[in-house]
C-alpha cells in the first residue's frame, strides 16, 4: 500500500484535507498518516475515497465526519463528534471518544476501543457502533436504526424516544429513557452482534453476556406493515 | 464559548516556569474566547500578618507611585507596590476593610481584582496573546493557575467582567457556559449582605461557593450545594490556595479535557491547548465525567 506522511505542525489542516479530497482515482489503496494532530478540528473529515487514514495522535472535533468509504483510525482520543453522519467505511478510535460520537451516522462501522462521552449514537440512521468501553448518558437518544453495542456500562435515560435501533450492552444500564425497554435477544439480533464484536477486535467477547434493548413502539406512529422500511 | 485552561505543577523544578508551560494552553483557546483572558496564579505566600490585593486601573499610564505616596501618607502604613502597567500588586498588613475603604474613597477608579496570601489576578480585554504580554504571563511564577478566555454571550464585555472572577481571599473561578438562575442565586446572596461588582452570571456562582465556605462547608461540600443550586450548563474551574477544583454539569453541555501526568495536572477545555506540554505523550488523558468533583492539591 501507497504510503504518504502529512505533519500537522508543519502543513496548515486545510492543505491536508484538500489532497484527502482528491478524485478517489487517484486516492484509492493509499494509506495517509497524518502526525501531530494535536487536537486539530475537522481532520479528515468528509472523505470519499477508498483510503486509509492514520490520524497519530489526539483528534479534535468532528474528526471522520461525513466519512464514506474511507478507513480512518486515531490512535488517541477523538473529540466531540467524531464520525457525524458517516456515510460508509470504518472509523476506528483507539482512546476515548467525547460526546456525540457517531451522531447521526447513516452506514459504515465506528468502533471507540475506550469509553464514549455523552450522547453516544444520537440520532443514529442506520451505523453501526462499537464501544469497548461504556457510554454516557442520553446515549442513542432517537436513534432510528442501526445498531449500537457497548462492553461497558450505559449512563442515564439510554435510547431515549427510541426508533428502531438495537442496543446491545453488556454492563449496567443506569436508567432506560421514555419507550426503551429490553428486548428478547433473538436470532437475528444475536447474529448482528455475534458479527459486530467480530469486525471491531472483540470475537473473543460472548455474546450471550449482552441485553438487547428496543423501542417499546408507544411514544412514535408505528405501523408493523412498515417494520421492512427501517 | 468560552475557554478554561489551568495548570498545577507537581515538579518544584517546574515551578519558576510556570507562566511559559500556560502560555500556549491560553493562547490555544483563542477561538473559544477571543474577547477577553485572564488568569490568576498563586505563588508562594506572602508573610503571615500581610495580604496581597491585585489592582487594575482603567490606563496603562496611571501614576502608581503616586498612589503608593498617598497610602503611605493617609494610612500611616508602608505599602509594598509591584506594578506591570494598569495593574500592581499591593502587599500590606493593614485589614482589608481599611484598604477597599480607602482606594473607593480616593481612588474609585481602581477595580480589586483579588485578595489573599498567594493569589495574584490579571485580566483584561483583548486577544488571549496581547493581554498575557501586556502583564508580562510568560514570566510569572507559582504552584498552580486558572486561566480564562472569553466569549462574551450574557453580559458585556468588559474588564470586570472578563475570568477568572475572585471572592473572599486566595478563591477564583472561571466558567465555560451560562447559568440561567444567575439573578435568582444573586438576589439571594445580597440577601446576606454580599455585594457583587457586575451583572455577571459566573460571578453569582464564584460568591455562592465561597459564600458556603466562609457559612463552613469544605471545598467538596460547597460543590455538593453547587450542583443543588446552579442551573445551566457549566464546566467550572476553581482556584484555593493549595488545590485545584473541577466539575461539569450533569449534562456535560461544555468541554473539559485533563492531562495527569508525575510532573503536572494540566486542564483545558480542548486538548489542543494540552498538546503543547512537556511529554504530555505519557500523559493519562481523560475526559471529566459530569456531575463529579476533581479535586489536585499541590
Amino acid at each position: 500500500m501507497e504510503s504518504l506522511k502529512f505533519d500537522l505542525a508543519a502543513t496548515p489542516l486545510r492543505e491536508v484535507n484538500q489532497y484527502l479530497h482528491s478524485p478517489a482515482s487517484e486516492l484509492n489503496g493509499k494509506h495517509v498518516v497524518i502526525d501531530n494532530p494535536n487536537g486539530a478540528h475537522n481532520i479528515a473529515v468528509g472523505l470519499k475515497s477508498d483510503i486509509k487514514v492514520t490520524i497519530d495522535g489526539h483528534a479534535g472535533y468532528y474528526a471522520a465526519g461525513m466519512n464514506q468509504l474511507a478507513n480512518v483510525v486515531v490512535t488517541g482520543s477523538a473529540g466531540t463528534g467524531v464520525a457525524e453522519n458517516m456515510m460508509s467505511g470504518v472509523v476506528h478510535v483507539k482512546g476515548f471518544a467525547s460526546n456525540a460520537a457517531g451522531a447521526t451516522a447513516q452506514g459504515g462501522l465506528l468502533i471507540i476501543d475506550g469509553d464514549a462521552g455523552l450522547r453516544c449514537g444520537i440520532s443514529l440512521k442506520g451505523a453501526d457502533i462499537v464501544v469497548g468501553g461504556s457510554v454516557g448518558s442520553f446515549s442513542a437518544f432517537m436513534a432510528q436504526a442501526g445498531n449500537l453495542v457497548v462492553l461497558g456500562d450505559a449512563g442515564e435515560a439510554l435510547g431515549d424516544s427510541l426508533y428502531e435501533a438495537r442496543l446491545f450492552v453488556r454492563g449496567e444500564v443506569k436508567s432506560l429513557g421514555a419507550d426503551c425497554e429490553e428486548k428478547p435477544m433473538d436470532d437475528e439480533a444475536r447474529q448482528i452482534l455475534v458479527d459486530l464484536l467480530a469486525k471491531s477486535g472483540h470475537a473473543d467477547v460472548s455474546p450471550d453476556s449482552f441485553k438487547l434493548y428496543g423501542s417499546a413502539r408507544t411514544l412514535y406512529n408505528f405501523h408493523v406493515d412498515n417494520a421492512g422500511a427501517y | 464559548m468560552c475557554g478554561i485552561v489551568g495548570l498545577l505543577v507537581k515538579n518544584p523544578s517546574m515551578r519558576a516556569n510556570i507562566g511559559e508551560l500556560m502560555m500556549p494552553m491560553l493562547i490555544g483557546m483563542t477561538e473559544r474566547g477571543p474577547d477577553s483572558a485572564g488568569m490568576a496564579v498563586f505563588t508562594a505566600p506572602v508573610a503571615g500578618n500581610e495580604l496581597k490585593y491585585s489592582l487594575y486601573a482603567p490606563t496603562m499610564d496611571f501614576n502608581w507611585q503616586g498612589l503608593a505616596h498617598d497610602f503611605d501618607a493617609h494610612l500611616g502604613s508602608k505599602v509594598s507596590l509591584s506594578t506591570k502597567g494598569n495593574h500592581a500588586i499591593l502587599i500590606s498588613h493593614l485589614e482589608t476593610p481599611t484598604i477597599k475603604t480607602w482606594i473607593k474613597e480616593h481612588y474609585p477608579q481602581i477595580h480589586m481584582l483579588s485578595v489573599g496570601q498567594s493569589i495574584d489576578v490579571y485580566k483584561d480585554t483583548g486577544l488571549p496573546a496581547d493581554v498575557a504580554a501586556r502583564y508580562d504571563l510568560p514570566h510569572v511564577s507559582g504552584t498552580h493557575l486558572v486561566g480564562h478566555t472569553r466569549m462574551a454571550t450574557e453580559s458585556a464585555i468588559t474588564p470586570a467582567h472578563a475570568h477568572p472572577f475572585t471572592a473572599g481571599r486566595d478563591w477564583c473561578l472561571v466558567h465555560n457556559g451560562s447559568l440561567s438562575n444567575a439573578n435568582s442565586l444573586r438576589r439571594k446572596l445580597q440577601h446576606e449582605g454580599i455585594d457583587f461588582e457586575t451583572d455577571n452570571d459566573t460571578e453569582a456562582a464564584c460568591r455562592f461557593l465561597e459564600w458556603r465556605m466562609r457559612e463552613g462547608d469544605d471545598l467538596k461540600t460547597a460543590l455538593e450545594h453547587g450542583f443543588d443550586e446552579l442551573d445551566g450548563f457549566y464546566t467550572l474551574l476553581m482556584g484555593t490556595k493549595d488545590q485545584l477544583a473541577l466539575i461539569r454539569d450533569p449534562f456535560a453541555c461544555k468541554p473539559a479535557v485533563v492531562a495527569e501526568h508525575d510532573d503536572y495536572v494540566a486542564i483545558a477545555s480542548e486538548f489542543r491547548s494540552l498538546a503543547h506540554l512537556p511529554d504530555v505523550k505519557n500523559a493519562h488523558v481523560f475526559e471529566p465525567s459530569p456531575k463529579e468533583m476533581y479535586v489536585w492539591k499541590v
